[in-house]
């Protein structure tokens, strides 16, 4: 019985898992590194399924901005359109401003739409990302 | 056979896997905690969860007394988008009711 050794297998513990699966005999996902070097892309697919809906971007100054999403790229940077600050008498320097660009990493939350997505989709894509990476 | 291979825990993130469409509790940074059901995640942390439960917590301290008041602020978001850099762990939820 052959025992396939996965590039990330530095450890007695990764052969064993391999040893597992050949048994399984079902063909295991690519190796750990090739996994990883993948760009593994599940948000910003869902985002770009959600672009045209209205959305509340929370900042990680407690910043609230509704507005309806008009697009998204890797890096989850965001566009809004048609923006109103929730807050507005707390936070009224953005009276004025109608759609603005929001660099992905200080979004602290996206409230959703509930009816925002199918459910069932999107656990099927993260096992599937999750798996073998 | 095939459920075997699926729940084969290798690493943190495998642990994660476990819990999704469960409910779990998430402790973020800016004393923040959510329970919620967990829909989706990545290997970033970033989650998307729903029938989301927030609860901050302030302490305020008394200006004559130097009394610590702990002040907890709760709400509910039905869906919600969490990114990863504000996630410090993840774990079913510790229920104490």
């Amino acid at each position: 019985m052959k025992i396939k050794l996965t590039s990330a297998s530095y450890s007695v513990r990764s052969i064993k898992f391999s040893f597992c699966s050949n048994l399984l005999a079902k063909p295991r996902k690519p190796s750990l590194f090739l996994g990883r070097g993948i760009e593994i892309i599940l948000f910003f697919s869902y985002f770009k399924d959600l672009v045209g809906r209205e959305v509340t971007v929370e900042l990680k100054n407690d910043l609230a901005i509704r507005g309806t999403l008009h697009s998204v790229d890797q890096y989850l940077n965001i566009k809004l359109e048609n923006t109103r600050v929730v807050d507005q008498d707390k936070y009224p320097h953005m009276l004025s401003v109608r759609n603005c660009f929001i660099r992905g990493s200080v979004v602290r939350y996206v409230q959703l739409p509930p009816d925002g997505v199918d459910i069932e989709l999107l656990h099927d894509a993260t096992r599937r990302e999750a798996r073998g990476g | 056979m095939a459920s075997e291979e699926e729940s084969a825990v290798k690493e943190p993130l495998d642990l994660i896997r476990l819990s999704l469409d469960e409910r779990i509790y998430v402790k973020l940074r800016s004393d923040r905690e959510l329970r919620g059901k967990l829909h989706a995640y990545d290997q970033h942390l970033n989650m998307i969860l729903g029938d989301v439960e927030e609860v901050v917590t302030t302490v305020e301290i008394d200006d004559e007394t130097y009394e610590e008041i702990v002040r907890t602020t709760k709400r509910t978001v039905p869906f919600l988008f969490v990114r990863g850099d504000g996630v410090i762990l993840v774990s079913p939820p510790l229920r104490t009711a």
